[in-house]
């Protein structure tokens, strides 16, 4: 399998803001003064409320979009733009519904010249990795969520990426395909070891997966608290890991911080005549609070 | 067939029964002035008479190449424009800023009128014609296509650049196929415009075309004449419809099944 011989593609952000101009000519800060840091190869889960910035972040990281004030460095050197070395995976789909599995997949590499034939190999092979063999030439609308999902992550890692940006990519499939697909993951950035950035609202998935969960707060998004995870790899089966007790006393501590987030955030967008949201349960997720 | 199909199919022939054969029977009957509004049996012979003996104007496959002739080539003329009009626009916000006032108003013209002014300038011959046709056809085109660029999905271009598409490649792997469902939807409207650019502009002034037999027709009050000048563009225009049916399944094949739109009218 491919690695990354470059280990050095650390994320740094520091003292990042965003504004946004509202229609009604209103500024929206939407993330203020971010600082924190994803060291090269390791796995940052950043966790927050709806609205809180976190995806905000990711379009920064990857030159998408550029902060107000503040700096964002990846492996040493400023984002200015898109960079080759990273990649996206988007809370919806981001697939061409007009290209096939195979011509999906295979987009990266032909944007960057490499030979169609190679291409072609190069996206075989990922969705073979991705256990998508057989479905090459079917179109996106006719597989199912997860199914889709696994093309966007063999799209996304083709391209050899060293940092990996992930916007809620599981956060439509449902608990089982999500289970699944997180180990498949795991597996994967176990042999590619880019750094990740993995924005979720779900506490359990961040924890299972991650070395280092970032909590941010209600808008305007700020890093409240960064825990690392210190459970050992390789983690095995993310349905079982779950069970433990270091890994449910992490939930416990992270939670605890996250709650009062949650609650502020959710305590903007209810009705003042709701009841107040009651002791939280870790278990309800943050997914009810959005929207 | 089903049923319920077979039904539908004895209630069309039916009600194409009581038209024809309502109007045949009242202009039989001088209920209704066959003169004035011609007559079904009378139109079937002006049909005959023109394929056996020709027009005044010469064989009826010469008026009816003339017409196709002119309007196929503005229509790909005026597609072909309407789209890269549509693209650029679309896509460079700075060009779609300082035309769009222009554009609405000249859109906004009786641009049917242009079609004296196309006959000017290029004469008699079908570039005229041709000009008129396209002229018509680009607007309709050009909308399309603008708004479909417009209505792209965002994700899927951010995805493209990510995945390192450069500008051009965005445009040809993610803009036009997006915006292909509007611009191919647009193509059905688009050629009967065609036509229409392609007959009003024969009527101002050729020496061939169907056009101009109707024309002709109408100067010797011969309603059989004008009606029959019709039928056979009806059928031209039904021919191009089912063509732009195929163009558009098979570019569009992409989409799901349940897509059937356009089976509905």
């Amino acid at each position: 399998m491919r690695s990354n011989t470059s280990h050095d593609y650390r994320i740094e952000l520091s003292a990042v803001t965003k504004r946004f101009s509202t229609p009604g000519g209103t500024a929206f800060t939407a993330l203020r003064d971010v600082t924190m840091t994803v060291e090269p190869g390791r796995f940052c889960a950043v966790v927050g409320p709806s609205g809180c910035g976190k995806s905000t972040t990711l379009t920064l990281v990857a030159g998408l979009d550029r902060p107000s004030e503040g700096s964002v460095r990846v492996g040493g050197r400023p984002v200015d733009g898109i960079a080759r070395s990273t990649s996206f995976m988007f809370q919806t789909d981001a697939l061409l519904p007009w290209k096939t599995v195979l011509g999906n997949v295979a987009m990266g590499p032909l944007f960057h010249g490499v030979p169609k034939k190679t291409a072609l190999t190069d996206a075989r092979e990922w969705l073979r990795l991705v256990g998508l063999a057989g479905f090459e030439n079917h179109h996106p609308h006719q597989l199912s969520g997860g199914m889709r999902k696994r093309v966007s992550l063999a799209a996304a890692l083709i391209n050899e990426p060293s940092v990996l940006l992930m916007d809620e990519p599981f956060g439509a499939l449902d608990v089982q395909t999500k289970a699944i697909m997180s180990n498949e993951l795991l597996m994967l950035w176990d042999q590619t070891q880019p750094s990740v950035i993995f924005v979720t609202h779900d506490l359990e998935e961040a924890i299972a997966l991650a070395d280092q969960v970032v909590v941010m707060t209600a808008a305007p998004g700020t890093v409240k608290a960064v825990f690392d995870i210190d459970l050992p790899r390789p983690r095995g089966a993310v349905q079982e890991i779950r069970f433990g007790k270091r890994f449910t006393d992490l939930h416990h501590e992270i939670w605890e911080s996250l709650r009062d987030e949650v609650e502020r955030a959710y305590a903007r967008t209810a009705a003042p005549a709701s009841a107040p949201a009651g002791p939280a349960v870790p278990t309800v997720s943050i997914e009810e609070v959005r929207s | 067939m089903s049923r319920r199909k077979l039904s539908v199919v004895l209630a069309q022939v039916a009600l194409l029964v009581i038209v024809f054969g309502g109007w045949q029977l009242f202009t039989s009957l001088k209920i209704v002035d066959p003169f004035f509004y011609g007559q079904p049996s009378g139109i079937v012979r002006k049909i005959g008479t023109w394929i056996q003996h020709g027009t005044g104007f010469g064989s009826i496959w010469v008026q009816i190449s003339t017409t196709l002739e002119e309007a196929v080539f503005g229509f790909l003329i005026g597609v072909a424009a309407g789209v890269i009009a549509g693209v650029l626009l679309g896509q460079f916000r700075f060009l779609s800023d300082v035309l769009s006032p222009y554009i609405k108003a000249v859109n906004a013209l009786p641009r049917i009128v242009l079609g004296a002014l196309f006959i000017i300038i290029l004469g008699l011959g079908i570039e005229s014609k041709i000009v008129l046709a396209a002229f018509l056809v680009f607007f309709v085109v050009f909308f399309n296509a603008y708004q479909g660029v417009r209505e792209v999905d965002g994700n899927l271009v951010n995805n493209a650049r990510i995945l390192g598409a450069s500008r051009v490649q965005v445009i040809r792997n993610v803009v036009i196929p997006s915006a292909m469902t509007w611009i191919i939807a647009s193509l059905h409207v688009a050629f009967g415009f065609a036509v229409i650019g392609a007959i009003v502009g024969e009527v101002l002034g050729a020496q061939h075309g169907l056009g101009v037999i109707i024309t002709d027709s109408q100067n010797n009050f011969d309603a059989n004449g004008i009606f029959a000048g019709m039928l056979i563009i009806g059928v031209i225009a039904l021919v191009a419809e089912w063509l732009i049916s195929l163009l558009e399944r098979r570019l569009l094949a992409w989409r799901p099944q349940t897509a059937t739109e356009a089976a509905g009218l």
